[in-house]
């Protein structure tokens, strides 16, 4: 990897330096992290200490990430990584393990991170915001029964109405009413961490929804859902198509069942892009700054990138901010058209 | 020359940590939300739905037993103002034929006494006429008396013819 960045920024060593510095900025931000970066103040860093659990070869290790003191002290075999404030293994500089690698490597560098990491810590963060706002309102309508909405009750009810009427209901059919909770929770919980990762300062900033394994998560059990709750049709559908001459469902029976996956690994990977994409887009702008402003030694360099990057800036924010409301927005109907062709009726008399 | 720290895979593969976390968090999350806030909202939405639903129709059925009231109102309120009207029309008719009978008893009564003070006139005007005759008769015969008592002393004769003029004016 080095080397190959080493040949191709050769020629144009110093621009180069800045724009790699860069593009490593970026990518360690929308990364997850085990510390959470606040501000830097001259050269003092100041950090949100998260607490690390890690794990390995039954040794149990749980500390708040501030005892590696910015990357300088090594602790139980871990020590932090001073770019991406990432904790990992003091020896090899290995990562934890991911799916992946979690499997794959079973060397003694292997070690698992269960700690209350960035994105964690706005996920909960996000979890407190929406608990406060939803119980409120929920106590609002248990208080003021069959009254006019008022408050914040105003602004959670068109969307929740718009949702269960428009969205979840229509899709779904008669039987949609199991199903609300689940679907609210998915729009609103990626709604927040949306909205959250647009701040662009603490306790904001963290890009939690835009990791894939965050998405993963909320893929994964929507896949569970949609295909718990297939009926009898949905999975003749699947498996063999009524209607179809016997010899195209050798062809059609794989294409169903690959896109039985592909559903969810498209819901995944839908929003898991966006918003991580959004996130580069803002912080490569952004940096136009640095980069036009050879990493502070020009002055005119970076008033001319600013300039140019605060406009810029400033549209595409607005347009994160759109993409927040419109990727949760696209998630919870999707799952919602799912869960309706999965649990939809189908009548012999009238098909085919 | 820089290195960069970043290993692009970790970008697209999930962290396990992260993977734990997330799955409890939001299994959490659509728990309790869901038990505690998404359930009681939607349902009071479609309770408040129902209930102005039900308000409105009662709404609406008061303001048609209303408008059902209002004209039957305005029935009774024609038919009483007609009913007076067509008792002030006959009382008018009653006043009338009233005045007229009135006027026309008088007028009877006016003609009777005045007939009845002609009569009375004419009475006393023929009794006021013999009076008047007999005193114009007593006057003359007083005169001729006195005139003829000189003569009558001289003839026999004057005295039987006076005698017979007498009688003619007593016959009158």
């Amino acid at each position: 990897m080095a080397t190959t960045e080493e040949a191709v920024v050769a020629p144009k060593e110093e621009q180069s330096d800045a724009a790699a510095e860069v593009v490593e900025h970026i990518m360690n931000h929308v990364a997850d992290a085990n510390e959470f970066h606040i501000a830097t103040i001259g050269h003092q860093h100041y950090s949100l200490h998260l607490p690390c659990i890690l794990y390995r070869d039954g040794k149990l290790s749980v500390f708040s990430s501030g005892v590696f003191e910015g990357g300088e002290k090594q602790v139980d075999g871990y020590k932090l990584e001073e770019h991406s404030g990432r904790v990992v293994d003091a020896l090899t500089g290995k990562r934890s393990a991911n799916i992946v690698s979690y499997f794959s490597a079973t060397d003694s560098s292997r070690f698992l991170d269960l700690s209350i990491t960035k994105n964690v810590f706005t996920s909960l963060f996000g979890f407190l915001i929406l608990a406060v706002v939803l119980f409120s309102v929920a106590r609002t309508y248990a208080r003021n029964k069959n009254q006019a909405p008022k408050g914040i009750q105003g602004v959670i009810e068109p969307i929740i109405n718009y949702l269960v009427e428009d969205v979840i209901k229509l899709n779904i059919g008669p039987k949609y009413e199991q199903f609300v909770p689940f679907l609210l929770s998915v729009f609103f919980f990626i709604l927040i961490n949306n909205l959250i990762g647009l701040v662009p300062f603490f306790p904001g900033s963290a890009n939690a929804s835009g990791n894939i394994a965050f998405t993963f998560v909320i893929a994964l059990i929507a896949f569970l859902i949609i295909n718990i709750n297939g009926n009898k049709s949905y999975w003749g559908h699947i498996f063999a198509m009524p209607g179809v001459p016997k010899w195209v469902l050798i062809i059609l029976t794989p294409v169903e069942v690959v896109g039985l996956f592909i559903k969810p690994i498209a819901l995944m990977l839908r929003l898991f892009g966006n918003i991580t994409g959004g996130h580069i887009a803002i912080l490569s702008i952004v940096s136009l700054i640095f980069i036009f402003g050879k990493m502070g030694q020009s002055v005119g360099g970076a008033t001319l990138g600013g300039g140019m990057a605060i406009p810029i800036v400033l549209f595409v924010n607005a347009m994160e901010l759109f993409v927040a409301f419109l990727q949760a927005y696209v998630f919870t109907l999707l799952t919602s058209i799912f869960i309706g062709s999965a649990v939809e009726e189908h009548h012999s008399t009238e098909h085919h | 020359m820089h290195i960069l720290a970043f290993d692009p895979m970790s970008l697209i593969l999930p962290d396990l940590g992260l993977l734990f976390w997330t799955t409890i968090i939001f299994l959490l999350f659509w728990f309790l939300m869901g038990k505690f806030a998404f359930k009681p909202i939607v349902k009071a939405i479609k309770d408040r739905e129902q209930f102005i639903n039900e308000s409105l129709s009662a709404a609406d059925k008061a303001k048609h037993e209303m408008q059902q009231l209002q004209s039957d109102n305005a029935a009774l309120l024609k038919e009483a103002r007609d009913e007076g009207a067509k008792i002030l029309k006959e009382a008018k008719e009653v006043k009338e034929s009233m005045i007229a009978d009135a006027q026309n008893r008088a007028k009877e009564e006016a003609a009777k006494i005045i007939a009845d003070a002609k009569l009375e006139i004419d009475a006393q005007k023929k009794s006021a006429l013999a009076e008047v005759k007999n005193e114009v008769s007593r006057i003359s015969i007083d005169i001729a008396q006195k005139v003829l008592a000189r003569e009558l002393d001289s003839s026999k004769d004057q005295q039987t013819y006076i005698n017979s003029l007498v009688e003619k004016i007593k016959a009158n």
